[in-house]
């Protein structure tokens, strides 16, 4: 307890930083569960996709020990690269293991099964990647990419940990201002375009109502692969957050994330976009309370008892469920 | 001729919703599909709206073949649909229903959309009223105005309304024919499946009775009104 008082910001900044991650992957778990009421179990290795994407591009462009304007120029180049191919990996994923499943009016309980086979696919293909490479005779020049492909792989830049300002008695850092600033732009930005544009109207007419949306002129398989490009692209962002925040990444670094993703997206209540938001946050900082209560290795106890009594009082979330009816 | 069906026949599964069900609209008609419940009618207006898929027939608009146009190509050529149970975006405002309603539009945002909208709310001044209100809370009748009025956003040729007058107050009923009968009268063609089978009749200019998936009669909305097997049938005496 006196650990949580003397060191409350402290605590309070790192969980909203974490808890911005959370989110943003929770917000494509919560967009394609709103246009296709499917839980994308998939989309923790769209994150992890998009984390090796920063790390590659980044070490292919030599980015390592870059200073001063270049290293912020890597930086938006490392962003780009994860939310790109994060977006590219979820667009394959809605082509391969899900597209052909509808067009065949499978049930939802078929389309769950390929998303979790889907995910071990993308998963072990990062963790065996030195195995194809080796059979095509790949030379020792793309060692840094290819070996030892079951460790963790570094992001190759230098962020030193600049102190820039107080929050009571927090230094808050540089860290701290890019992972929150950064997502708090990005979720500005998706609220407004679902909320005002026309084709984030589509999507929410697509998810309260896809018949009547069919008869309004909306086209749903666009609609659908919007969606997954959108949560692909925001978890890449979240992806290169994440490498800033602790360092590596790893084949299987999506697993335990993309779980605390889906629980904030269940949180806040599935299928709402801004309740995936308000989840995130509250997961992040409670497991960082409770780290600082209990013990950081108490932490995900202390987030899965907080969803479960959640639940017991809201079955539907913090903000009810779905997309429409709260109002995206 | 603005709409030929011919020789349709509809399956669910294995069911025949529909067999071989052949009729036509043509411009500036109010249409009357009526039958009991799960004589098919509903099914026919998802055909013509393109959202269930054909086994058998042709469905055809303004002598273009549409039987396989997918559902959201075909408010662009003119074809709008109220659905049955009025299918209201219950999330979005009573003007972003609206809006809704001209996605397809070319001409969505010139003028005359807003000339479009106010049409919409002359017909229906209560919606006016309402049009910042969240659809999912307002009552059955409005959200049925709702329906038919993002339907005429889309500026359609053909107006299709399925059961209008489902779950409304009788005085609500008599308002909502009343404004079919005006949208009429202002140019638009309208197909319209009911089962309130006398203000049906008595508001259309042709009328088919469906069976069982087939079509066992049809007639000018009089002749079906005064005939005493269907009186007995689907008006229970008093019209």
């Amino acid at each position: 307890m006196d650990l949580l008082l003397s060191n409350f910001w402290a605590y309070t900044i790192g969980g909203l930083a974490f808890g911005a991650i959370y989110a943003l992957i929770a917000l494509g778990y919560t967009l394609v569960y709103g246009v296709l009421r499917l839980i994308n179990f998939a989309h923790s290795e769209v994150f992890m996709w998009g984390s090796f994407a920063a790390v590659w591009v980044l070490l292919a462009l030599g980015a390592k020990g870059a200073t001063g304007l270049g290293l912020v120029a890597f930086l938006i180049i490392g962003f780009a690269a994860a939310m790109a191919v994060s977006a590219a990996v979820a667009l394959g994923l809605e082509f391969v293991a899900y597209r052909p499943l509808r067009k065949r009016n499978s049930p939802p309980l078929i389309a769950l099964i390929s998303a979790i086979g889907a995910s071990y696919v993308l998963s072990e293909a990062m963790g065996l990647r030195d195995k194809p490479f080796k059979w095509f005779g790949a030379d020792d020049n793309l060692a840094d990419y290819v070996g030892r492909p079951r460790e963790a792989s570094p992001l190759p830049l230098d962020v030193p940990t600049v102190r820039l300002f107080y929050i009571f008695d927090y230094h808050v850092s540089n860290i701290d201002l890019i992972v929150l600033g950064s997502a708090i732009v990005m979720m500005v930005v998706l609220d407004q375009f679902v909320q005002r544009s026309r084709l984030g109207r589509g999507i929410r007419a697509v998810a309260q109502d896809a018949e009547a949306a069919a008869l309004m002129g909306v086209n749903r398989d666009r609609v659908i692969r919007l969606t997954f490009v959108i949560g692909g692209a925001m978890a890449g962002a979240a992806a290169m957050m994440y490498l800033l925040k602790i360092g590596v990444t790893r084949y299987n670094a999506g697993f335990l994330l993309g779980v605390k993703a889906f629980t904030a997206a269940v949180l806040g209540g599935i299928g709402n976009l801004r309740g995936a938001l308000l989840g995130g946050f509250v997961l992040g900082v409670a497991e960082s309370y409770g780290s600082a209560l209990f013990g950081s290795n108490w932490k995900d106890v202390v987030a899965f008892t907080l969803l479960v009594v959640i639940l017991l009082f809201r079955p539907t979330g913090l903000l009810g469920e779905s997309l429409g009816k709260a109002r995206a | 001729m603005l709409l030929e069906v011919e020789n349709l026949c509809v399956n669910y599964g294995r069911i025949e919703a529909i067999r071989n069900i052949s009729f036509t609209v043509d411009e500036g008609e109010v249409v009357t599909l009526i039958g009991a419940n799960g004589a098919g009618k509903t099914t026919t207006m998802k055909t013509v709206s393109g959202l269930r898929p054909v086994r058998q027939g042709t469905v055809r608009f303004e002598g273009q073949d549409i039987t396989s146009t997918p559902a959201h190509e075909r408010p662009v050529l003119g074809i709008a649909q109220s659905p049955e149970g009025r299918g209201c975006f219950v999330g979005m405002t009573v003007l972003e229903n609206l809006d809704m309603g001209a996605y397809a539009r070319a001409d969505r945002k010139t003028p005359k959309i807003k000339e479009d909208r106010d049409r919409v709310f002359g017909l229906f001044p209560r919606l006016a009223e309402r049009r910042s209100q969240v659809a999912g809370t307002m009552s059955g009748g409005e959200q049925q105005m709702l329906a038919i009025g993002r339907a005429l956003m889309a500026n359609p040729k053909l107006l299709l309304l399925d059961e209008p007058s489902m779950g409304l107050a009788p005085k609500l009923i008599q308002q909502i024919f009343d404004i079919i009968t005006e949208i009429n009268k202002q140019g638009t063609t309208v197909l319209l499946v009911e089962q309130n089978a006398a203000q049906a009749l008595k508001r259309a200019h042709r009328a088919y009775i469906l069976e069982t998936g087939e079509i066992v009669r049809e007639g000018t909305g009089q002749e079906l009104a005064n005939d005493p097997a269907v009186k007995a049938a689907y008006l229970g005496g008093d019209v």
